[in-house]
């Protein structure tokens, strides 16, 4: 019998993967309470403003306010699951390479993000906005959330990967993230704001260029710090 | 046993000493030689003190960050110690410069926080983020893994500050006097010398601080390694949790 080969990074992640989308499947907690803090949170801006239609910087501001929040939630929750029923234990176990965990999670996170992006902007537009994107506008919309859900999904990982040591998990979780992804809350909104105006705007490429290095410096500080987040 | 002798202790009155002249020059020097400046008057004499504030505070930071990569590297829980010493103490900095800004915000514009004030509205940014490191410690029970990952903690933190500048300064007009431009032909030449005076005073009393809460932590160790000793094991209470570096004693 020959000995058992390590998995690589690749096969590895897709493991990690596939157990993290078939939870979601099976029992789908995190999504739908996402989807409902949307749905609630923009139904909440409705009476604390007091308008009926939104438009401009503050359509940007309440879209971007809910998604950031209701990532918070995603990211409460991403290695809860594996804290409790001892699968963080089990893959330190494993001779699996530690970057597979951390490309697994982000890429959970993200997909959750993506789905919660697209949800929350077409529920968004149906209940508050004002003006009606075009189809150029609603595809650089979609670039955005992209480039913004990307960067949210790479710290929410580092963040969730340190707070779920910690005493005061939810606590640490919404105190670190908030102040980390103020950057890039600033670009997105920024760069939304004319695609959510009357008469409509383009998109302005200093604010996807900033995204782009907000994503690529904290993909890059993910990578390097990860393997110390997950030691024991 | 216990060394007797305090490592961290040595220099300290050297830099107290150095501190002290420095910033009483530089005090006397902002107040008696720079002239008043002829837009802002005397209002603007609050600079000696905010600019090299801010400036020692991101200093700090960045150190914090460094110790932190040092202490992932090596292990040693010295560059702990530093490290969370750089952030302790630039955090009360970044207080004095928040405090000492809007103060000159006030005095100049009329009104004690100004949103579209760039490098301010980025030292908010910054002081919230860091004022996360204490609770993150705190809520860590394990010494060396609430090292380890408030090393993570600091060096993520230490890049962030950089990125978070261009995103606020990409999202404001700019109305704050630059002080230091690269051509550096800003400031008068006696104005200047009162500048580097301040920023060299606020540096050392910076060290001088940083130096003083590291060597009370290690006296502090020291004592409880001593009475450890004389009373045997098992006398001394658990020690409390606490968001300060446990210091290990060779």
């Amino acid at each position: 019998m020959s000995a058992a080969r390590p998995p690589s990074v690749l096969s590895a992640t897709r493991a990690v993967l596939y157990k993290e989308l078939t939870l979601e499947r099976r029992a789908p907690q995190t999504l739908t309470a996402m989807a409902l803090f949307c749905a609630s949170a923009f139904v909440i801006f409705h009476f604390a403003l007091g308008r009926n239609e939104v438009e401009g910087a503050l359509a940007a501001g309440v879209l971007w306010v809910t998604l950031a929040l209701a990532a918070l939630l995603g990211i409460g929750r991403s290695f809860v699951a594996d804290r409790e029923e001892g699968g963080l234990d089990g893959f330190l176990l494993a001779p699996a390479p530690r970057t597979a965990l951390l490309v697994a999670k982000a890429t959970t996170l993200l997909i959750f993000l993506l789905i919660i992006g697209f949800f929350a902007s077409v529920i968004f537009s149906v209940l508050l906005l004002g003006p009606t994107p075009n189809a150029s506008q609603w595809a650089s919309l979609a670039l955005l959330i992209v480039l913004a859900d990307l960067g949210i999904a790479l710290v929410g990982t580092l963040i969730a990967g340190i707070a779920i040591q910690t005493r005061a998990r939810d606590l640490i979780t919404s105190i670190l993230a908030l102040p980390l992804l103020i950057p890039l809350l600033i670009a997105v909104t920024k760069a939304s704001e004319p695609l959510l105006t009357v008469g409509g705007g383009t998109l302005a490429w200093r604010w996807l260029a900033l995204l782009g290095l907000y994503d690529l410096i904290f993909g890059l500080l993910a990578y390097a710090l990860f393997d110390y987040l997950v030691e024991d | 046993m216990p060394t007797t002798k305090s490592l961290y202790g040595r220099r300290l009155p050297g830099y107290a000493i150095a501190t002290a002249i420095v910033l009483t020059a530089s005090i006397g020097l902002a107040f008696f030689y720079a002239p008043i400046e002829a837009d802002q008057g005397f209002s603007q004499k609050i600079f000696y003190i905010h600019v090299p504030l801010a400036i020692v505070t991101l200093g700090g930071f960045i150190f914090g960050g460094i110790f932190g990569i040092q202490y992932l590297r090596s292990g040693d829980t010295r560059h702990d110690l530093r490290s969370y010493t750089a952030i302790h103490q630039g955090l009360i900095f970044c207080i004095g410069a928040l405090i000492t800004g809007s103060i000159w915000g006030k005095a100049a514009w009329g009104q004690w926080w100004v949103w579209d004030e760039p490098t301010l509205v980025s030292f908010l940014i910054v002081f919230l983020l860091y004022c996360t490191y204490q609770p993150l410690r705190f809520s860590i029970e394990d010494p060396e893994r609430q090292a380890r990952y408030a090393a993570v903690f600091a060096v993520v933190a230490g890049a962030f500050v950089p990125i978070n500048f261009i995103a606020v300064r990409l999202a404001s007009p700019l109305i704050h006097p630059r002080v230091l431009s690269s051509s550096g032909d800003s400031l008068p030449g006696d104005m200047r010398i009162a500048f580097y005076s301040a920023l060299v005073g606020v540096t050392l009393l910076f060290i001088t601080i940083c130096k003083y809460e590291m060597s009370s932590k290690h006296s502090r160790a020291q004592l409880a390694a001593l009475r450890r000793s004389l009373g045997g094991d098992g006398d001394e209470p658990a020690a409390a949790r606490s968001a300060a570096p446990r210091i290990a004693l060779k």
